[in-house]
């Protein structure tokens, strides 16, 4: 130990695991197969340190398989760091695995016993507690039956009692806080607190941000194998629930569009034809889709944009999903929807206050008509969260020409997190449809602030 | 050293707890339970009886009991090595999840056998006494200095042979045969004597010889053991124990990542 006042000291630590493609077990096969046992060295932890003073309680976060639970079985001293140190001081608990070493067929009070002395405690220092265990895990009625009649949750219960009544002075925790039902968990997590409270390092691990916060002092973030972050609870959480919505945004993009892509190649036949058609058209008449690219309020200032110019560059047309379902009498028929950022970049989640822009291509089936064409915004759940059309924005009808192009900007746009689904279509003058996609898009919404509801709203709170 | 022995001192209460769980989960569900302990080394007693002084007469004077008093410290032995090195992987669950000093296991499984081979010598007394050849008070205290020998060399023998085991998994397998040689280059079926004499230094560097033919000056021959077999079977008894430790020291490091 450099610093006494430490109860933990981890210094540069560096974990390899080897993982065998097709391991030799035996003898045999080792010989057999000396030249070609191979296996892929794995680094799990690639350098961390850190400290933990004594009576100090941290919590280990991070994604599935970042390293955390490595470390805290290095702690343990099941598993041997192959380079750096580790040093720990005074008797260590570990509520890693509960119950391990439990007899079946021996009776509850003689598996505490059992259980009790696998983690380092004398005939003497058990007698000293064992009241104390049976009493906090409410099994007096059952302590002399064997092991095996308990229900898992009664056996749970007996083995969190043990572990958390050793008095150890280093405690590791392992997401065990959820152990038997809503009244015990409780208790268990008071305990937790009152053994803090007599000067107990506490590490734990734990998916649960919520009960990091309210008992740990410190949290350590570790991403890959490295520590990425370390610093107080609440701040580290969020930053880490802020990158892992990211993580999973992006990921439901992408499988949104594989979906795309998927269906795209299926259907490619009819969906190649139409677009060609619109190409051509498009090429025919060059004027026409900028004069009624028609939105909020760019018009004024961007109507030179060459919307037609900018969705030949766009990919990700929602409209060839295989699963859309066009209704309405299909005079016109809604042949493309893209979606984009105000930068351009196909996108489908977006963080609240970000400007959403969405791209349309309307074809008439027979001649030109008039109509509205008509954005709809739900939440998921169905609740209707924003609509508008040509007629409100515009104040006239629009005439829907052959490969009629139109940009809609959806301007800071406040919709909290969630799903959101996108619809569009058009109808004429006596609100007759002509078409209507429902369920044509969804996007996700994010908020880093952490508000509830379904939109931000500026606000200004002040305590008298 | 010293504090792996100290650690092993702090949780002599799992090592009871897991010699009790061996004891007693041994023959539990049995009508006879604890029972067997003693019958199984009578039954053997009287085979041997029934097969040596009545099918295959030997020159050796009551080679029953000649037999016996060398074959129950071999079977303790013999019991060390080959059940003791399963003890680490019997105990996968425990050993993946929990820490304890490891040697806990092997030492405790040695231990328990020991406690078997004091439940034989029941048997092994009453035997004595039954075939007439009596017990000698003046010898009787080199028994347990013998026995206290033996198990240092079983404690090492479980050590070593279980952190192998984890490593190679036919040890298990392997030691099954290598025993079976072993207890036949051990004086047990046979006096060392009518070893030929070119051949006979050669079974010293068995470990087990003068454990073997110390136990059967005091229990058989009556008489105080050959001071220098006691000196080999202690040099014997700490090579055993040290090697033993040292492998299981090296090896414990990757446990985990083995089993």
């Amino acid at each position: 130990m450099n610093n006494p006042e430490n109860a933990i000291e981890v210094r540069n630590v560096k974990k390899f695991f080897k993982v065998y493609y097709d391991r030799g077990i035996t003898w045999k096969d080792k010989i057999l197969s000396r030249g070609r046992s191979r296996y892929e060295k794995r680094e799990v932890l690639k350098g961390i340190s850190f400290d933990v003073k004594k009576g100090e309680a941290i919590g280990l976060i991070g994604k599935n398989g970042c390293g955390k639970s490595t470390t805290l079985k290095l702690l343990t001293k099941i598993i041997y760091p192959n380079e750096g140190e580790i040093e720990l001081q005074g008797r260590v608990s570990s509520l890693l695995e509960l119950g391990a070493g439990f007899h079946p067929d021996m009776s509850g009070k003689e598996n505490i016993y059992l259980n009790a002395a696998v983690f380092g405690l004398n005939h003497r220092e058990i007698d000293k507690r064992v009241d104390d265990i049976i009493k906090f895990s409410e099994l007096e009625a059952f302590i002399d039956n064997p092991v095996r009649t308990y229900s898992s949750g009664m056996y749970m219960r007996l083995a969190f009692s043990v572990a958390i009544n050793v008095d150890a002075d280093v405690l590791l925790i392992d997401e065990i806080l959820a152990v038997g039902d809503i009244s015990f968990q409780k208790k268990c997590f008071e305990k937790l607190k009152d053994i803090k409270r007599t000067g107990t390092t506490i590490v734990i691990v734990s998916h649960s941000l919520d009960q990091i916060e309210k008992i740990c002092d410190r949290t350590i973030w570790i991403e890959d194998g490295c520590i990425k972050e370390a610093g107080v609870p609440r701040e580290i959480h969020e930053k880490y629930l802020y990158e892992m919505e990211q993580v999973r945004l992006e990921r439901f993009q992408e499988e949104a569009y594989d979906e795309m892509q998927e269906n795209a190649e299926e259907v490619s036949e009819p969906a190649v034809n139409s677009s060609e058609t619109l190409d051509i058209a498009a090429q025919q008449e060059i004027s026409i889709p900028e004069a009624n690219a028609e939105k909020e309020e760019d018009s004024e200032n961007e109507t030179t944009e060459d919307i037609s110019e900018t969705i030949k560059t766009l990919k990700k047309n929602f409209l060839t999903r295989k699963d859309i379902i066009h209704q309405g009498n299909q005079k016109v028929r809604l042949t493309d929807m893209y979606i984009t950022d105000i930068h351009g970049n196909e996108r489908l989640y977006f963080e609240t206050g970000e400007d959403i822009v969405v791209y349309l291509k309307i074809l008439p089936t027979g001649e030109s008509l008039t109509g509205t064409i008509f954005l709809l915004l739900y939440r998921d759940d169905g609740v209707y969260c924003y609509g508008s059309n040509t007629y409100i924005e515009n104040k006239k009808i629009v005439e829907i020409k052959k490969n009629q192009l139109l940009k809609i900007t959806l301007e800071k746009v406040p919709l909290l997190s969630g799903r959101y689904l996108i619809e569009a279509g058009a109808h004429d003058e006596q609100a007759i449809v002509y078409e209507h996609v429902k369920n044509a898009a969804t996007i996700q919404m994010f908020s880093a602030k952490g508000e509830q509801g379904i939109c931000t709203m500026g606000s200004t709170w002040i305590l008298g | 050293m010293m504090t792996t022995i100290k650690e092993l001192y702090e949780y002599r209460e799992m090592i009871y707890s897991l010699v009790q769980k061996e004891l007693r989960g041994k023959y539990k569900g049995s009508v006879l339970g604890f029972f067997w302990s003693l019958l199984i080394p009578l039954f053997q007693l009287v085979i041997y009886t029934l097969v040596f002084s009545v099918f295959m007469r030997s020159g050796i004077e009551k080679f029953y009991i000649f037999l016996f008093v060398a074959l129950v410290p071999w079977l303790f032995f013999n019991n060390c090595i080959a059940g003791g090195a399963t003890s680490i992987i019997q105990q996968k669950n425990l050993v993946e999840k929990i820490y304890f000093p490891r040697m806990v296991l092997p030492v405790a499984y040695a231990i328990s056998a020991f406690i078997n081979m004091l439940l034989s010598f029941i048997i092994v007394f009453a035997a004595l006494f039954i075939s007439g050849i009596g017990i000698r008070i003046a010898v009787l205290g080199y028994v347990p200095l013998i026995m206290l020998i033996e198990l240092v060399m079983g404690v090492g023998g479980a050590l070593l042979f279980s952190a192998m085991t984890v490593y190679f998994r036919d040890m298990e397998y392997i030691l099954n045969i290598v025993t079976m040689a072993w207890m036949y280059l051990t004086p047990i079926l046979y006096p060392l004597d009518q070893v030929p004499e070119n051949i006979r230094g050669f079974l010293y560097f068995n470990p087990m010889t003068s454990v073997i033919i110390a136990y059967r000056d005091i229990l058989y021959y009556q008489k105080v053991p050959d001071m220098r077999t006691l000196i080999y079977a202690v040099v014997w008894g700490l090579i055993i124990l040290i090697g033993g430790w040292l492998v299981f020291g090296k090896l414990q490091r990757n446990f985990v990542e083995e089993l």
